[in-house]
């Protein structure tokens, strides 16, 4: 049987954390597939085609997410989920060494 | 067709469809529903969604496209939370689980992710809540009807209706179109009762829940003078309504025809009958209702719904139209009376723990001397165009007289420098509104041209009882005899000193109390402009030794309950109509 589940874990990189307008970035590229996706913070697990639960999430910079795709393109689903979070970083800024 | 009971606090009848308005926060009806009533609720909650959607995406796109992308940005998310599944699927839910109706929901379920938000520790995020509140607004205005921000923009005639209104938002009220007030909270002395009655428009209070019963746009009967609001009434009711509210037309009528006559008791005492107001087209009003002046004059409205203090033109513009429609009979401004109920105490100031009893009205002038003077410059300004006098308010000992007096004096030095023109003579009178002033009027008198007691707070003050509280309101009444007795000590101080004495507190619009305050010996009355011709009326159908005789006896009675009823035959007696 061909393998439907891919998983990787990313890592929040911009300044400013996982809040509303990254969180509707993920949504957005998540909702083009058509795989389940879901997000695990190791605490809470939650519906990553959803802004609700993505952004409740509340993701800070450093934060490492478990992403998981189950489905049809699950494993271009998470490539590019990885290269949103990671690569492009929701086009925002890494943090200046600020403390936190 | 259901029949809400309160109390009648501005007379008169209103038929027109119900504005329900918030207070401080969205006041969601806790309806329970049958089972069988959830699809209807859940059908509710999509469309709610679906117009929410189709008015972000019309703000989205008149956005510029200059304009910031942060603007844009916020549209766009709200957009996605509204098109999110997951988060229509909770609501939905928890009608289907809880039996409850769709504002509840929607306001339960994001009440919850407002409150997660909230919570968390990182800043940034925690301020998102702010946008799930914006959300949650968004879908309760398209579930309850039209709010708060379209009171000052309305087209049509409506009753509004509210847990508890605020000063700051009766401001906003558009008299064409607002046709009644009915509130949950509240007592006579309210805000509610004294805007309606300023306005000329019937209100009921102390409904309870009616806000949870009634949905916005439903057709209310609020009726001033019986104390009652129907909720969606039967065309019969409606019918019966419509001649009532022509027969109370014609005692209005009636008492209009004698607007020109004097108010001289039978026995020919003659009083003066002047109107309160707050703001200055009201002016107007307290003339066609046949007042004489105005006692009263509250400033406060110049500080409200704005962001900045006024400026002395602002003022001045203000006393300047007031006095014009009057000329040569009398205007008595009140120094700005901030503070306590008067003033979201949030807003601007720091929350007091006990605002009745802390920095409010004269006390706040006296330690914001910058304001105080703007005020001072722009009335002594204003005193060359007529009878303008000044009344200090809430003064409790003869210190802060004297204070008020000599920043009065330095001001009217500055005008000497600057060579403007002010009336040196103007009449400087305070009000008496507190126990202690009360009791040490003999003193204060020797400061001051004339009293006015204030007899809401004075009231509230002797017998320590929060008016607005429907807890202890019952306990609150101007006919309790601890309070006739220290007005009477006022009245017969200020006879001993001659200087007038005046009541300007609710008191005086009150038809039950107008014969005990002559026969307690005022001679002059400031009241609502809408009630001056009732109690002329009733000013002329009595003799000033009835009164005296009634006063008397009130005097010895113990009990405020006993001396309510008695004072109610009495009025009724005389004015029947009017009961």
């Amino acid at each position: 049987m061909e393998k439907t589940a891919y998983e990787a874990t990313v890592e929040i990189k911009n300044a400013d954390g996982l809040h509303m307008r990254p969180a509707m970035q993920f949504v957005d590229i998540a909702n083009q597939f058509d795989c389940d996706i879901t997000v695990s913070n190791g605490e809470n697990t939650v519906d990553g085609k959803s802004i609700m639960q993505m952004s409740m999430l509340a993701a800070t910079c450093g934060t490492k997410l478990a992403v998981k795709a189950e489905g049809p393109n699950a494993e271009e689903a998470i490539q590019a989920l990885q290269k949103l979070v990671e690569k492009k970083m929701f086009d925002e800024p890494p943090p200046k060494n600020r403390k936190k | 067709m259901e029949i809400k009971k309160g109390i009648a606090v501005s007379p008169g009848v209103s038929i027109a469809k119900s504005l329900i308005i918030d207070s401080v926060d969205y006041r969601i009806p806790q309806r329970p529903i049958k089972p069988s009533q959830r699809m209807t609720e859940i059908q509710r909650v999509r469309n709610a969604f679906k117009e929410a959607i189709d008015e972000l995406t019309q703000l989205g796109a008149a956005q510029d496209e200059s304009e910031t992308s942060r603007i844009k940005d916020i549209f766009a998310v709200h957009l996605r939370f509204l098109h999110d599944r997951t988060l229509r699927r909770k609501i939905t839910d928890l009608i289907h689980s809880e039996c409850v109706i769709a504002e509840y929901a929607v306001s339960t379920v994001l009440q919850e992710i407002e409150s997660h938000f909230s919570n968390v520790k990182d800043a940034y995020i925690s301020e998102r809540a702010a946008d799930i509140r914006d959300i949650k607004r968004r879908l309760l205005k398209h579930l309850l009807g039209p709010k708060h921000e379209d009171v000052e923009h309305l087209t049509e005639e409506v009753a509004i209706l509210a847990r508890e209104l605020s000063p700051t938002q009766t401001a906003g009220f558009n008299r064409e179109f607002v046709k009644g007030l009915a509130t949950d909270a509240g007592g006579r002395t309210s805000h509610t009762a004294i805007v309606a009655r300023s306005l000329g428009i019937p209100a009921v209070v102390a409904l309870e829940d009616l806000t949870e019963i009634v949905r916005g746009g439903d057709t209310v009967i609020i009726d001033g003078n019986r104390g009652i609001v129907i909720v969606n009434p039967d065309d019969e009711t409606i019918r019966q309504y419509n001649e009532y509210s022509r027969e109370f037309a014609e005692l209005e009528y009636r008492l209009d025809a004698i607007r020109e006559d004097p108010a001289v008791t039978r026995d020919g005492a003659k009083l003066t009958l002047l109107g309160n107001i707050e703001f200055p087209d009201e002016a107007e009003i307290v003339l066609q209702k046949g007042g004489e002046g105005i006692g009263l004059y509250r400033t406060e409205f110049l500080y409200l719904n704005r962001p900045s203090e006024p400026t002395e033109e602002e003022h001045y513009e203000a006393y300047a139209q007031t006095i014009h429609v009057f000329k040569k009979r009398p205007v008595v401004i009140r120094t700005v009376d901030l503070g306590a109920d008067k003033y979201t105490q949030s807003k601007r100031f720091a929350p007091e723990p006990n605002p009745f009893l802390g920095l409010r009205s004269i006390r706040f002038c006296l330690q914001n001397l910058t304001m105080f003077k703007t005020q001072l410059h722009a009335i002594l300004r204003a005193s060359v165009l007529g009878d303008i006098r000044i009344m200090f308010p809430l003064i409790t000992n003869l210190q802060e007289i004297m204070q008020a007096k000599m920043i009065l004096h330095d001001v009217m030095e500055d005008l000497d420098e600057e060579s403007i023109p002010y009336n040196k003579d103007i009449q400087v009178g305070i009000m008496i509104e507190t126990p202690s002033a009360a009791l040490t009027a003999s003193t204060l008198a020797r400061e001051v041209n004339f009293f006015s007691i204030g007899t809401n707070d004075l009231t509230q003050y002797t017998l320590a009882v929060d008016r607005g509280n429907e807890l202890v309101s019952t306990l609150y009444s101007a006919g309790d005899p601890a309070v006739l007795r220290i007005v009477r000590t006022i009245i017969q101080d200020a006879h001993k000193a001659q200087i007038d004495v005046a009541v300007c507190g609710e008191m005086a619009s009150d038809p039950e109390y107008v014969m005990l305050l002559l026969g307690m010996g005022i001679r002059t009355l400031s009241l609502t402009p809408p009630m001056i011709p009732e109690i002329k009326q009733i000013i002329r159908s009595v003799t000033i030794e009835e009164c005296n005789r009634l006063a008397r006896k009130v005097l010895s009675m113990n009990s405020e309950r006993q001396i309510s009823s008695y004072l109610r035959n009495a009025a009724r007696i005389v004015l029947p109509e009017a009961f």
